[in-house]
């Protein structure tokens, strides 16, 4: 389903030119609950950038469902984006006036989904993180954990074809984190195909498959 | 994104900041008032200088001489040119079917006296017809007559002011006053009519024309006023005019024939200009508030670069976001230039309870200007914070702090 080839990614700055990714090669299957473990500035985050569509190769080949993404527009990106791909965030980034329920909406804002549908949409999901009960709360009425379940929520509403999570336990007590991971691996039990990206260890290993990275390269698989 | 969640979405944003938005929108309230309230008075003013004009009675066309510009307005004839005599006038009269009066008008200063007291002020010479056709009317007494224009009789017609200075209380009807070297005799006081443009009525002497030409020793006049029968006639008046008094000039047209709508035009357009020049000025007060909008635009943007940042992250497109913020800062100004329609109204209403001497006329088109320009001014200003908002990469909007 997700199918990079020699990836590349180079950053300017300040005139000189930095490689953060160095020929990254990689297929994810549908059902996949893969973790990239690094240390940070190892090019997990740009790479999952990639892979989300939020940010263009400098080099190699990215197929998502088959399709050659580096020929597409930007806004034909927009729309794989709001249709193919749920993002959850470390920093949850909930919009702040917004109640839970119209955070989670957001996405639909740009979809030609009718109005009758949302409701029902926004509920399931969020039956989905178990909050169903604080659908009408802002952010900063909710706990770390919660704010977590409403970005999750969030990133299921359009039913994506993969969730990329970046850190998404990073701002969370362990507690806290544990459960967000236990959403994680119901939805891929689901079959919901899921990639992480972590630097804690415990983190990585709830999800099927780790890969490790480094100075821009995977070093080994391990299972 | 549809345009509805588009508005909803702009206004959650604007409401959530409510002050700001107000101080932000202050300038466009005040632009758009100061327009609509400067266009009123230019407006009002214009108005009442008309109805003045207008009052001076309706289809008058005045004869002076020597060749002007058209708008050149009247000016007392040089050496170079003919005359205007007596004769022209009643030549116009007798000649001309569509021409109702010709009034042969000699004007001057003269100090007048009566017992110890004296005036300098003007003396018109007029015949009869003068009264109907300038719309006077007469307080006590009556005005001049056919037969003393005829027979040269010494008489004479005051303003109230010439009559209160000299006559103060006593009756006037009979008394004697010296006007230069001659005596006059009082027949009539003229109602109050007050000073239309300049030119005070009240402070004015009127005597027959043959008395005029005697008491100046002059034979030139002043101008020719002329009533012509109606409005229709007024073209077919002024060719027979000129036709006339190019006869009698031998072939020289150095004589000018302005009607009052053509000074009504004049100053109609003096008086446009200016309306202009003050919705002008108002309107610099609406650029000024644009830009306010547009500063508080870009704070906004700056703000909300991580909403953007996610907003694209979950599928908004570049102009979904331009879009959004370019309603915005239209909602802003359009919400400051209603609320500055209401105020402009509301003060142009006021205008005439506390400050009568103010003439104001509201006009429809100073609403929709300003409004309109109010409007335009949010888009013009909106676009570049809009632009720069949708022009985030989203990957660095999304870690901005």
């Amino acid at each position: 389903m997700i199918h990079l080839e020699n990836i590349r990614k180079d950053y300017v700055i300040g005139g000189a030119s930095l490689e953060v990714l160095k020929g990254i090669d990689l297929d994810v299957q549908k059902g996949d609950f893969l973790a990239v473990m690094g240390p940070s500035g190892s090019g997990k985050s740009t790479l999952l950038n990639i892979i989300g569509c939020l940010d263009r190769q400098t080099a190699g080949t990215y197929h998502f469902e088959g399709i050659d993404v580096s020929i597409k527009t930007d806004d034909e990106l927009a729309e794989i984006r709001n249709t193919k791909i749920g993002f959850v965030f470390q920093m949850f980034n909930l919009l702040p006036r917004f109640s839970a329920f119209k955070n989670i909406e957001l996405p639909l804002s740009y979809s030609n989904i009718p109005y009758e549908e949302r409701k029902e949409r926004v509920m399931e999901v969020l039956s989905r993180v178990g909050i169903s009960q604080r659908a009408s709360h802002k952010p900063n009425e909710l706990s770390g954990g919660e704010q977590q379940r409403v970005a999750i929520a969030r990133a299921l509403l359009m039913n994506p074809s993969v969730i990329l999570a970046d850190e998404p336990t990073g701002n969370l007590d362990s507690r806290s984190g544990g459960e967000i991971m236990d959403i994680f691996k119901g939805l891929n039990n689901e079959g919901v195909t899921i990639i992480l990206v972590t630097h804690e260890t415990a983190i990585a290993q709830t999800a099927k498959k780790i890969m490790f990275m480094k100075d821009g390269v995977f070093l080994n698989e391990s299972h | 994104m549809k345009a509805i969640e588009a508005l909803r979405t702009a206004t959650d944003s604007i409401l959530s900041n409510r002050v700001r938005a107000f101080l932000t929108v202050l300038g466009i309230i005040i632009g758009v008032t100061a327009v609509i309230l400067l266009i009123s008075i230019g407006e009002g003013t214009r108005q009442f200088i008309k109805n003045e004009f207008t009052g001076l009675g309706s289809n008058i066309l005045i004869v002076v001489p020597g060749k002007t510009a058209k708008e050149g307005g009247t000016h007392l004839g040089t050496s170079a040119v003919r005359k205007l005599v007596y004769d022209d006038a009643l030549l116009i009269k007798k000649r001309s079917r569509h021409i109702q009066y010709a009034i042969p008008v000699i004007a001057g200063t003269s100090l007048i006296k009566y017992g110890g007291r004296s005036r300098n002020t003007y003396v018109i010479g007029v015949t009869e017809d003068y009264f109907s056709a300038r719309n006077l009317s007469i307080d006590t007494g009556r005005f001049i007559n056919a037969s003393e224009v005829d027979s040269k009789r010494h008489v004479c017609v005051l303003g109230r002011t010439v009559k209160n200075e000299l006559l103060g209380d006593a009756n006037p009807l009979g008394a004697l006053l010296t006007i230069g070297d001659s005596k006059c005799r009082v027949i009539g006081i003229m109602a109050h009519k007050g000073v239309t443009l300049g030119f005070d009525i009240d402070d004015l002497v009127f005597i027959p024309t043959t008395a005029a030409k005697e008491i100046f020793d002059t034979d030139s006049l002043f101008n020719i006023t002329i009533k012509v029968r109606g409005e229709s006639e007024l073209e077919a008046a002024k060719k027979d005019i000129k036709e006339i008094l190019i006869r009698r000039h031998a072939g020289q047209e150095d004589f000018t024939v302005l009607s009052q709508d053509e000074m009504i035009a004049v100053m109609d357009r003096i008086l446009k200009i200016m309306t202009g020049v003050l919705a002008g000025i108002a309107a610099i007060s609406l650029i000024v508030g644009g830009i306010g909008i547009m500063n508080i635009m870009l704070v906004s943007v700056r703000e909300r670069t991580r909403e953007i940042g996610l907003r694209k992250a979950v599928g908004a497109k570049n102009r979904d976001i331009l879009r959004q913020f370019l309603i915005e800062a239209v909602m802003l100004s359009a919400a400051g230039g209603l609320i500055g329609v209401v105020i402009g109204i509301a003060v142009t209403w006021l205008i005439p309870v506390f400050m009568d001497f103010l003439p104001v006329k509201l006009s429809v088109w100073s609403i929709f200007l300003a409004f309109f320009f109010s409007a335009g001014v949010g888009i013009f200003f909106g676009v570049y914070p809009a632009r720069k908002a949708a022009s985030l990469e989203p990957i660095h909007a999304l870690r901005y702090e």
